[in-house]
């Protein structure tokens, strides 16, 4: 039996504390939506001082659209690799991000990070690009115009589906490929 | 000598684009099907998940994934026929250009070392075969970022079978860290270096429920299939037990002193198609 949640935005920290790995969530909010560049230009801002948008329980979405079609608010929206925003992660959940959704495993300190901060990471099921861009209602500019597809974007999601990979007790639902059964099993 | 327009070439690539990055191939759908009722509760909702996908980028004319690759195409041209016109691989490139543009599709490629984007997707990447007959079979495969686990190497001889196994098997396990799973896996086996790269690539192109002709690499293919679902990565890596789907593999005479292998690395959706003229 899968346990499963349903999640607004902003994320409070007891909302985040309640998520386990394994787990479903269904997310009706606002996500954040921002690769390499944008991640960049937010922890110069954050340095400074002056975030430009609102992190106390974001949720941050790595998604690069594919172009939006006469019809949609967006093209094909599935998630990005996580590891590829792992070198900005911690800063921002120190920041007060509380999760954070791509593919893939992240790296020992964004795990850590999660530990210290209350935070999770969940997964998006990659290359359903086109089942995922449905729950996108409303897609704006949230800062870094100049930065073209790769601005930071703020999505409006509804029932976006979700699997909890790593909760904030360090939990971690991706297991090691099991070489040894492979090998000779 | 047949005469084919390279304005048909073009038009028929245009569509091949499309299509393949719209509709997921018939034999990945069924594969999808077989492998759902055995899957954990996770894989199994992540590859309905996957089924719906197929189903709603059909109908909202988006792609299958925002991912739209770099175009790779296989032309077997026949020896009786003739293209006129533009050179066959311009009219390939431009079918593809325009294919991507006018299907809403993302333009990846990008220059290797200073990384810009031209934003045409442009250069196709194209491999051609003379081929007997008086047609033009042109067969395209969506290639994503799930390559960069693709890999190829130069094993020691006396490694043999075993060998190859091995060197696929920890490819494998590897790219459970980042590839949408389960995957599809081409491995070339001997020729030269570079032969052996290209028929990983290539074998991609066998549909999932097709045998392999040669009883070795048919016996080989099913081995490896089901020894990399031993990995337990499952669906998108969330445990279970489908972390690939297929096997497809090509092999060729090769030197004594050398034992070529390349593993081609695919995503579950294995998107493909192709046009004949």
């Amino acid at each position: 039996m899968i346990r499963t949640h349903a999640l607004s935005t902003p994320l409070s920290a007891q909302a985040a504390s309640e998520l386990r790995s394994g787990d479903v969530a269904y997310l009706t909010g606002f996500l954040l939506a921002g690769r390499e560049p944008a991640h960049q230009r937010l922890l110069e801002d954050l340095e400074r001082g002056s975030p430009p948008v609102e992190l106390e329980g974001a949720v941050i979405y790595y998604v690069g659209p594919s172009p939006m079609t006469p019809q949609r608010p967006i093209g094909a929206a599935g998630p990005s690799s996580a590891w590829r925003m792992d070198p900005y992660t911690p800063r921002l959940l120190q920041a007060g991000v509380r999760a954070t959704i791509g593919k893939g495993a992240r790296g020992p300190e964004v795990l850590t990070a999660m530990r210290l901060h209350g935070a999770v990471y969940l997964a998006a099921t990659g290359g359903a690009g086109a089942l995922l861009s449905l729950c996108v209602r409303e897609v704006s500019i949230a800062a870094y115009p100049e930065l073209g597809p790769e601005a930071l974007h703020l999505l409006r999601v509804e029932k976006f589906p979700l699997t909890v990979v790593n909760d904030s007790l360090g939990g971690e639902l991706y297991a090691a490929p099991d070489l040894d059964a492979a090998l000779h099993g | 000598m047949r005469v084919i327009s390279s304005q048909s070439v073009e038009d028929a690539v245009a569509g091949l684009c499309v299509t393949a990055n719209r509709h997921l191939p018939p034999d990945v759908r069924r594969a999808f099907l077989h492998r759902q009722a055995a899957e954990s509760p996770l894989g199994r909702e992540a590859l309905r998940q996957l089924l719906d996908n197929a189903e709603l980028a059909g109908q909202l004319g988006l792609p299958l994934c925002q991912d739209c690759g770099l175009a790779v195409f296989f032309v077997e041209h026949g020896e009786d026929a003739r293209v006129q016109g533009l050179p066959v691989r311009e009219a390939v490139n431009r079918g593809m250009v325009r294919g991507y543009r006018e299907g809403y599709l993302r333009k990846s490629t990008c220059d290797p070392f200073t990384r810009d984007n031209p934003g045409d997707n442009s250069p196709a990447v194209v491999h051609f075969d003379m081929v007997p007959g008086d047609t033009l079979r042109i067969s395209m495969m969506v290639q994503g970022a799930s390559a960069e686990y693709s890999r190829a190497a130069m094993l020691d001889p006396a490694l043999g079978v075993q060998g190859v196994r091995e060197f696929a098997i920890r490819g494998v396990a590897e790219a459970c860290r980042g590839v949408c799973a389960p995957m599809v896996v081409g491995l070339g086996v001997g020729g030269s270096f570079e032969w052996a790269a290209q028929a990983a690539a290539r074998a991609l192109l066998r549909p999932l429920d097709i045998e392999n002709p040669d009883p070795f690499l048919a016996g080989l293919e099913q081995s490896l299939t089901q020894a990399a679902n031993r990995l337990g990565a499952g669906p998108l890596g969330l445990g279970g037990a489908t972390t690939c789907l297929g096997v497809s593999a090509l092999a060729a005479p090769c030197h004594p002193g050398t034992l070529p292998v390349a593993l081609a690395i695919q995503c579950h959706s294995a998107r493909r198609g192709e046009v004949t003229l």
